[in-house]
This record gives structure tokens, sequence and C-alpha cells, in this order.
């Protein structure tokens, strides 16, 4: 297991790299040193030489080779510098946006899974009757309304016929729970969808198992077959699945965030591509990496952990 | 003027011809027929299929034009069966003067659905929108599907080295947040249906290559495989003609969620500003502009509702498509 964790740990490595030189490519692919400083120069109409030195300032004209290097040098140091448009130092500006994408990420996603998983265990339970047919139809249905429907149609139902307060921003401490309300109930009805039907098909899948037979046949109750077996059986896929969400609840909603302007680092992130900040960019680019592999590994550690067949090697 | 006017229908003559070649050839193979037999008793499953063509039928028209001098704007059949006259502004579904206006202006035209900001009749609208979802939907699966199935092929096949890099790159491509990746190669290639195309194709070919690795390396070692290694079958040949149709069921399915995915992620890109242009009629852009229009009064709630309710047909249609062929296809998967 230990062996395990450190070869994927390394494999890491490549990846990292590979993923930093994509973003490296796609940003100098797309915009030329002088549209970058002409971009993040405050000045309305900057000089000449007001761009050449910002250039020089930010190293963006050395051979895109040597600035790679250098590029792959602070990441693999995790000393992201500042910002080439406001000068903030990275790493304050991740400070503050962590919490904000937590809550919104941790709130929708532990709504939306166990919302999820309650009808999932509902449908599965009664399965074959008109509940679990209509519980599924409604399923289908609301994952083929696009999400920025539901943003649009829910902020206009609390903002103008609720009048319920916020339908965007974000505020720290317990009261600022309420900005939470749409984004999470957005997440919510666009996304628990997915997770019923994948469920439920976890769960008749167990169903469909020796051991169920086994345990139908010497007598067992058909809520304990299906509470105390399938359901148990069926959390191994239900968390596996889940724990590849992780990344996102560190990285937060690159979506919902930009949305409801929540000042989180998946907004941070999208506004730092328009603003074409690419001292930002490939920070949270990098850290999203880091966090997508160690969720994956995560995946798999607790896969062998919770599933005594599957051995890791 | 025939040939011209020919001529540039040629790409909708194209995918007609495909579409009926790849149709016919089906019919004739047995997984297909049979498969076809199962979704005939799925009465909701018709439903779909009728949806779905009803609507190709629609693109089909939007996408023959022809142009009545040398100097004529082209026009698509959908043009001369929809377009209405201009009015100044909004006005309501079914109204006769229009709305939100300090002066009411008469409607010039009977506007079923209403008309927009620029007095642009909605029903034509929501018609045009039909062309862009499936270019977006086609295009990008016509970008992605052969990678991906390339890809996956050779990595699940030869393993090894192969199936190394393979995993190596669409780890990578993972990694990097979607819209990133969108956001990016569209401001690359600049705004545009191929750019966005593109785009979309690019960050969508994983999901599928991954499933096509996993399902090859299944193969890779059944009986019919090695028979076939045996009897000197070349590895091209075995991939293409003995491994790939026992793919195609899962692939096709995948590629009808893909489809249908495609066809919502365009309202998001439109909504951060890297989707189609405003001169194209696109839902994502309907729905973008409704934004606004929910705050005026009287409530201008028609461009959201229409446009909403055209995609969220089509994409049901896909979805419930999906499920039936999954269903028809392979009779052991079944939930029930």
């Amino acid at each position: 297991m230990i062996r395990y964790i450190i070869r994927r740990l390394l494999y890491m490595i490549p990846t990292l790299i590979g993923v930093s030189l994509l973003t490296f490519l796609l940003f100098f692919g797309i915009f030329s040193p002088e549209t970058v400083a002409r971009r993040n120069l405050s000045a309305k109409t900057p000089t000449q030489e007001q761009i050449t030195t910002w250039i020089k300032e930010h190293g963006y004209d050395k051979p895109p080779v040597e600035q790679f290097k250098r590029h792959m040098d602070s990441l693999l140091r995790m000393n992201f510098g500042k910002s080439d448009k406001t000068k903030e130092v990275i790493w304050d500006r991740i400070h503050e946006g962590a919490l904000p994408s937590f809550e919104l990420a941790s709130l929708s996603f532990l709504v939306t899974l166990g919302f999820g998983l309650f009808l999932a265990v509902v449908a599965a339970y009664l399965r074959g009757s008109y509940i679990d047919s209509v519980t599924m139809a409604l399923a289908v249905v609301f994952m083929s309304i696009p999400i920025v429907v539901y943003v649009v149609g829910l902020q206009f139902l609390f903002g103008k016929i609720l009048k319920y307060g916020p339908i965007a921003g974000y505020e720290p401490g317990i009261w600022g729970l309420r900005f939470m309300v749409l984004p999470v109930l957005v997440g919510l009805v666009s996304g628990a969808g997915y997770y019923v039907r994948l469920y439920r098909t976890f769960l008749l899948d167990e169903t469909g198992q020796d051991y169920v037979r086994t345990a139908r046949a010497k007598g067992v109750a058909e809520n304990a077959v299906l509470f105390k077996h399938v359901l148990k059986n069926a959390m191994i896929p239900v968390v596996t699945t889940t724990v590849s969400a992780i990344p996102t609840l560190i990285l937060g909603n690159l979506v919902l965030e930009s949305f409801f302007g929540i000042p989180g680092l998946g907004s941070y992130l999208v506004n730092a591509i328009s603003a074409q900040d690419f001292a930002v960019v490939r920070a949270m680019v990098y850290l999203g990496t880091l966090l997508y592999i160690f969720g994956l590994i995560l995946t798999d550690v607790l896969y062998a952990a919770l599933d005594p067949r599957v051995r890791l090697q | 003027m025939i040939w011209q006017n020919i001529q540039a229908n040629l790409p909708p003559i194209i995918v007609v011809a495909l579409f009926i070649w790849v149709l016919n050839r089906s019919r004739r193979e047995v997984l297909w027929a049979e498969a076809y037999r199962r979704l005939r008793k799925n009465k909701l499953a018709i439903g779909a299929i009728a949806v779905i063509v009803l609507y190709l039928g629609l693109v089909f028209l939007d996408s023959v034009s022809w142009q009545a001098t040398k100097s004529a704007e082209p026009r698509s059949a959908m043009d001369a069966l929809f377009q209405k006259p201009f009015e100044n502004s909004y006005s309501a579904p079914l109204a006769s003067v229009t709305s939100g206006e300090a002066v009411e202006h008469k409607l010039g035209a009977k506007h079923i659905l209403g008309t927009d900001s620029v007095g642009e009749d909605v029903l034509y609208r929501v018609l045009k929108g039909m062309r862009t979802s499936f270019m977006i939907g086609g295009l990008s699966c016509a970008i992605a599907v052969p990678v991906a199935l390339f890809l996956g092929l050779i990595a699940g096949y030869f393993g090894k080295f192969v199936d190394d890099a393979v995993t190596f790159l669409f780890t990578v491509f993972g990694s990097v947040p979607d819209i990133l990746l969108i956001i990016a190669t569209v401001m690359m290639l600049g705004r545009g249906l191929f750019s966005i195309c593109f785009a979309l194709g690019i960050s969508s070919w994983i999901g599928l290559c991954r499933l096509v690795r996993g399902e090859t390396l299944k193969h890779r070692d059944r009986e019919y495989v090695r028979a076939a290694k045996a009897l000197g079958v070349s590895d091209a040949r075995i991939l293409t003609k003995h491994i790939l149709p026992n793919l195609l069921p899962s692939v096709i399915i995948a590629v009808t969620l893909l489809f249908s995915s495609l066809a919502l992620y365009e309202t998001i890109l439109s909504y951060i500003g890297v989707g189609m242009g405003p001169e194209a009629g696109s839902w994502g852009n309907m729905i973008d502009s409704s934004r606004d229009e929910l705050t005026r009064d009287p409530i201008m709630w028609w461009n959201l509702v229409f446009a909403t309710t055209a995609l969220l047909v089509l994409v049901l249609s896909l979805n419930i498509l999906a499920d039936a062929l999954r269903d028809a296809i392979d009779p052991r998967l079944r939930t029930e």
C-alpha cells in the first residue's frame, strides 16, 4: 500500500510538468507578451517604453525555454509570486478565497449528495413502482435543463417574486449563509438528477448479486436485505465516486462561483483568465492539478480499504 | 447559377447521404437489427426518435440555402418559410402591439412566440438555434470521437509504452479545468462556431477515451482476439474489424450523452461571454439575454421560456434515446 502510494506520487511529477507546459503553451500561444502587457498595465494607452519595462520586469522577454524553466521552478517550490495585474501576493488571495470556496462547495456537495442518495434509496426500495418511475423521469428532466436557466430562473423567483434577500454575493459568518441558499439550490437541482440515477444503478447492481439471493433464500426480511446487505455494499462505489469530487471542494465550483459572484478560488481563476493574468492562472491550474491527482490517489486507496477484493499493486 | 447553388449546399447533402448510408448498413447487421426490434417496442424511445428526426428536418431546412439572383444574400429554406419582418421592439406572444416602450407600436405581423429586443420573431430565432445546437454537438463530436477512439484503442490494445503515453495525455488534459481550455482556445482562435467546436472537442475527448481504453483492455485477451491473432490477422485489422464493432454499442450511447451535454454547455459559454456571436441564432444567447429581460416591466419571459423548452426537448429526447439504446443493445445491462 505504502509503495503504491509512493509510486503514484512519483507519477505525479511528469503529469504536473505536462499540465504546466500545457497552460504555458495555451497562454503564450494566444497572447504575445506585448498584448499581455497592454492588458495588465493600468495606464489607458501605455507607451512603448512602459510595455518594454513591464515585459522585462516580469521576465517575459527571455527565450521561451528559459521562461518555462523559471516557471516550472517556481511552481515546484510552490512559490507563486505576485499577480501580474494587481501585484497582490497570490498566496494571500488563495488564503482569502479558500473559505468562501470551501463553504459553497462543501454545502452544495453535502446537500446534493445527501438528497441524491436518499432519493436513490427510495427509488431502489420501491423499484418498479409508480414512485420509482416518476422519480427517475424527473431526474432525467432536471438533468436536461441547462444550469444557466436554473441560475436565471431562481434568481428571478427569489429576487422578484419571493423578495428573498441576496441573490448574489458573499459574506463571511453564520448570517452570511443566506448568500449560500441560492447557489446551493442551483447545485442541487442541476446535479442531483445525475447522482440519483447513478446511485440507483449501484444499488440495483448489488440486488442482482448472489449473496442477496442467498440472504432472501434463508428468509431474511426484504427490508433487512436492502438496508443491511445491499446498502452496505453499494456504498463502496458511492464513496469512491464521491471522493473524486474532492478537488472541486477546495478549488471551488468554477461555474457556480462566477455565476453568483462569490469571491472564491473558482471565480478568481475565471477572472484571471479573462484578465490575461498568467501568473494567477498558472498558479491556480497547478494547484488544481495537484488536488485532482491527490483526489484520484485517495479514490484508489479508499477503494482498496473498503473493498477487500481490490488489491493495489 | 444552379450549379453554384448545388455547390453551396454540398455539406448538408453529404451529411444526409452519410446518414442514409449508415442507416442502411446498420439495418443489415444482426446486432443492430435485433436492437432495433427491441427498440421498436419502447414507445417512449420511438417518441424521442421522432422528436430528433423532426429537429434534424428543421436543421436540414436551415442548411439548404440558395441565392435568388447572383448578388442576393443566400437565404435558407428556413428563412423563406419562417422569417418575418422586424418589429420595433419587444412584443408578447400573440400580441398586437409592442410592449415595454413609452409609445406602443402596432405590429406588422402575427408573432406566435412574440418578438425580442430588436423586434425579431422569437419562433424564428428558436428554429435558428436548432442548427447552431446541432452544429456544436455534431462538429465537437466529429473532433472528439475519432481522437478518443484512436487513442483509446491503441492504448488498450498495445499497452506498455503506448498506454503510458495516452494515459499521461488524458491525465494532463483532464487535470486542466475545462473552462480554462475552452476560454483559452476560443480566445486563441477567435469567437466563432469552429473555434467553439474545436475547444469543446479537445476538452471532451477525455471521458470517451477512458471508456474506449477500458473496454479495449477487456477485449484484448478474449478468445476471439487471440484466435484472430493466431490466424495472422494484422493488428490494424483486429482493431478495426474485430474490437471496434464490439465497442460500438457503448461508444454510441456515450456519444449520444456527449452530444446532449455539449448542447447544454453552449448555454454556459454564452453566459460567460465566449459563446456564439450575437448575430447567430443560438439558444444560449437567448437565455443569456433573458437575464436582463426578466428584470423589466412587463417581464419579458418569452425568450427564456421558449429557448429553454426547445433545448430541454432536444436534450431530454437524446437522454431517453441513450437509455433506450442501452436497454435495446444489451438487455443484460437493463437495471430493472
